[in-house]
């Protein structure tokens, strides 16, 4: 009875097990499935192409990549953080590009240097705020949340998100670590609940008037906004004097045993590309990556500002230091 | 399968000596030896990450969060063991002996909870009582703006959805127990001048203890291995520390090594409370059919129904209206004929792995009955740990050997035969049913464990001494005996992998897309209200099993 259960279930899986035909790019993507359908779906009707993509979290996929080496099935590797990004091209899972189009869709700074992987769309982190009880003057930089002034006002989502994190990398490449650290516990010190599990719900919070203020990523602010537009809430784009806002990206690189490497490559360039760029950066209210592309209305709306122009590649050698900067100044 | 290998002798010691001369012992322990290895590799690959440790990821969380994350978690642990326990017993104790209006509704729909993932109660629990909810809004308007609710996010918070979304496992299981003990030792007691209470307390209680005691250690073993629940918390636990050493930190060594120390921790706690009952036996006292309920009359006639009502509001009513109201709302835009294939799939797969996990752990059951001992015992209960390690830290354990076997054999097409070959395992169904059967053995071996320990070698000898043989001693014998625990273990098998996400994750081929995957689609990026509808539909079809064997089971 096992063996022709067993049988069985060897027949059943070969019927799933994919037929090879006509050219196909395979991505595994920790962007999830209804944001990037669309657009792939767009890239086979444009090329013939077929794509087939798997999504799971970002670190299921580097070790699932690590795993299968040189048999890998992947061609491309998608995240919605740079952070992961750097991590996977550490450990050599992903093989430099030398694209030309690539380098001149994709600004500098939202990139590898190495050109192991492109920024694809721009997530900015800024300051939400209740418009009822703060006023716009009152806001300056994402230092000056630590200032005793916001005492019982601020409101943040955990540490453990990758978003925190990557801020937290960026003002330690600008500031170091001990003054980081004196500007996290600040921020700790004026919280006014413990932090939030995620952002849509610190951002209700600001707006119920539990606190005052906030940090969290435009696109969340947008998608609360498009619900209950009556909100009290705003954003703010602090440092402009200073730094910039601070932007993450979702991006992807090619894998180091990418069976179809030119492929690949096509389909970056593809993504990167003015007749992409819109697709895959509107439907989630983020922003464009390549400059000439302008963000959705909806998002143009809540004004320009000032990027931190520091190489985002930085949120990933420095995440490690500041998730145990953060451990050590208490902030969960 | 185990028709042939049962004893054929009268007594079990002459049984065993007979194997032994026939060679048969052996084979039983060759089996139990095998199967546990197989289960036990991806554990093994967790666990070997002993060998490279790194200590810096190591020093940061001992100074800064272990302390705290191992009192949250055996806080928080304990707390839902408990909590669970007690509820479980209780509502079991209430459906399964006493009589009172309602008590056939209650005595499914109480199980229902089952069907909901616990991070979905935890959700709808936060975003009902929070200080932005609809509750304590409505407090503040009426009562000042100060007016708070105690904190949802919180421990205690956590543990409440925790204990709401797996009391059923306890409550399935003392279910059975309380059903299949029989009266008579009731009656026994009765007679003796005990009161209900103490009745309960001191008779029916101890003889269900293997049920309740195999219903709470899954309890404990799927809170310990939870991150979803506790992060929509945000309440740290030994598993978001696991977490943080492999997402934030980069280091899978570390938190390898930190999973390998949960593993030791609860192979080491079960292993004792094993040994513990190793020596009893349980007995069903009388037959159960034909049995008169405890009446309940005055106070507990009103009580007992209010009270499975409160719980089943709390538990399933109020977060499946939550999801319903989100899932209406989003449904136009979300809703389309892919969801047919969504449920195919995740019916096909739990269906498929209920069947394959109950079979193999009535095997692993049978085998231990067959060779009683610490060896044996703590082969099981090693092969059954695979509940208590955290999802994607296993699913990493899992695919780990998947691809060494895939890179074996594809260099072995190269070099025989020339021809370059793809994977045999990667992205297949074989892969995916190892997978669920490593994570959810235990799931099916609690129950059966508990049914087949009623089954006395007594029982056996005087079934044989009756001229029954093997095949008969099986159908007439034991199977009306252990269907109650087969079916118990289906259920809890088929809906636990309805709902697992990072194994199918990980291990499933490509575009095969399950209702939990959709889960997973919508809230990784935060939306909740979104992952309603997939949610619903898992409910929907977790369900219908469900009822449709509880029904069965009813008496």
């Amino acid at each position: 009875m096992f063996s022709r259960l067993l049988s069985s279930l060897i027949i059943l899986a070969a019927a799933v097990s994919p037929l090879a035909h006509g050219e196909e790019v395979v991505v595994y993507s920790a962007r999830n499935e209804q944001l990037i359908k669309p657009v792939f779906d767009a890239y086979t009707r444009a090329t013939g192409v077929t794509i087939r993509f798997i999504t799971d979290k970002e670190g299921p996929l580097m070790q699932r990549l690590k795993a299968e080496g040189p048999n890998t099935p992947a061609d491309l590797l998608l995240t919605v953080d740079a952070g992961n990004l750097w991590q996977a091209a550490e450990e050599g899972l992903l093989a430099p590009v030398n694209s030309p189009i690539l380098q001149s869709n994709v600004p500098a700074s939202l990139r590898d240097p190495g050109n192991r992987w492109f920024g694809l769309s721009v997530r900015a982190r800024t300051i939400v705020y209740n418009t009822d009880r703060v006023r716009a003057s009152d806001l300056s930089t994402y230092e000056d949340l630590a200032d005793p002034k916001w005492k019982g006002r601020l409101c943040l989502r955990t540490s453990k998100k990758v978003y925190n994190q990557s801020l937290v990398a960026m003002l330690i490449a600008e500031h170091g670590e001990a003054k980081t650290e004196r500007i996290v516990r600040g921020w700790v010190a004026n919280l006014a609940t413990d932090p939030f599990a995620d952002d849509t719900k610190m951002m209700e919070a600001v707006a119920a008037g539990q606190c005052d203020v906030g940090i969290g990523n435009t696109y969340y602010y947008g998608r609360l906004m498009e619900k209950k537009p009556n909100l009290p809430l705003a954003l703010f784009w602090p440092n402009q004097q200073g730094s910039g806002v601070h932007v993450n990206i979702s991006g992807a690189g090619v894998t180091r045993y990418a069976k179809n490497r030119a492929g690949a490559i096509r389909l970056l360039e593809w993504l990167s590309s003015p007749d992409a760029q819109n697709l895959f950066a509107d439907v989630n209210l983020e922003y464009p990556v390549n400059p000439q592309v302008k963000p959705a209305p909806a998002v143009a709306a809540w004004g320009d500002f000032k990027r931190n122009p520091i190489n985002v590649a930085k949120a990933g050698e420095l995440q490690a230091a500041a998730v145990k900067l953060m451990d050590r100044a208490g902030y969960k | 399968m185990s028709a042939h290998a049962l004893p054929e002798r009268k007594a079990p010691s002459a049984a065993f000596a007979f194997f032994r001369e026939r060679g048969r012992l052996s084979a039983w322990r060759l089996f139990t030896f095998t199967l546990c290895v197989l289960v036990a590799i991806p554990l093994l690959v967790v666990a070997s990450s002993l060998l490279h440790p790194d200590r810096e990821t190591w020093r940061h969380l001992a100074d800064n969060v272990l302390p705290e994350l191992i009192r949250h978690t055996l806080l928080l642990t304990l707390g839902v063991s408990v909590a669970a326990g007690i509820l479980g017993t209780g509502l079991a104790w209430l459906t399964a002996v006493c009589d009172f209006p309602g008590r056939r509704f209650f005595s499914w729909s109480l199980m229902l909870p089952l069907a909901l993932p616990a991070y979905v109660t935890g959700f709808v629990l936060v975003g009902l009582l929070d200080f932005t909810g609809p509750i304590a809004t409505l407090l503040r308007q009426w009562f000042g703006p100060e007016v708070r609710l105690p904190p949802i996010r919180s421990g205690g918070g956590a543990a409440l959805a925790l204990t709401l979304a797996l009391y059923p496992y306890v409550y399935l299981l003392a279910r059975h127990a309380f059903l299949s003990q029989g009266k008579r030792a009731l009656e026994v007691g009765q007679s003796l001048g005990l009161s209900r209470r103490q009745g309960f307390l001191r008779i029916a209680l101890p003889l269900a203890r293997p049920w309740i005691a195999g219903g709470v250690a899954l309890v404990a073993m799927e809170t310990l291995a939870d991150f979803g629940t506790v992060a929509v918390f945000n309440y740290d636990t030994f598993t978001t520390g696991i977490y943080k050493a492999w997402y934030s930190l980069f280091s899978l060594p570390a938190a390898a090594q930190l999973a390998s120390l949960l593993i030791l921790f609860v192979f080491v706690v079960l292993f004792l409370e094993q040994r513990l009952r190793a020596g009893m036996r349980y007995t069903p006292t009388g037959r159960s059919a034909g049995r008169e309920r405890l009446v309940l009359t005055g106070f507990g006639r009103l009580a007992a129904p209010l009270f499975c009502g409160a719980v089943l509001t709390v538990a399933f009513i109020v977060p499946v209206g939550q999801l319903l109201w989100w899932a209406l709302g989003v449904a136009a835009q979300d809703l389309d004929l892919r969801y047919w294939a969504y449920l195919g799939r995740s019916l096909l797969l739990a269906g498929m792995a209920a069947t394959l996990i109950t079979a193999t752990a009535l095997l692993l059951a049978y085998a231990r009955r067959q060779q009683r001992g610490a060896l044996t015992d703590a082969m099981v209960r090693f092969a059954t740990l695979g509940y208590a390690v955290p999802g994607a830290v296993l699913a990493i354990g899992i695919y780990l050997p998947i691809a060494w076997f895939d890179r074996l054999y594809i260099g072995l097409m190269g070099e025989l035969f020339g021809r370059e070959a793809g994977p045999l395992l990667a992205g297949t169904l074989l892969a995916m049913l190892s997978a669920y059967l490593v994570r959810f053995l235990a799931v099916a071996h609690e129950p059966l464990a508990a049914a087949l320990q009623r089954i006395t070698p007594s029982m056996d000898e005087a079934a044989r001494s009756l001229g029954l043989c093997s095949r008969q001693l099986i159908q007439r014998v034991h199977l009306p005996l252990l269907k109650g625990g087969v079916v118990t273990a289906m259920i809890l098998v088929f809906v636990d992998v309805m709902k697992e996400m990072p194994i199918t994750l990980m291990t499933r081929p490509f575009g095969w897309d399950t209702l939990a995957t959709r889960i997973f689609e919508m809230t990784s990026e935060g939306e909740w209200e979104r992952a309603a509808l997939p949610a619903v539909a898992l409910l929907v079809a977790g369900l219908v099993p469900v009822i449709l064997l509880t029904r069965q089971t009813e008496r």
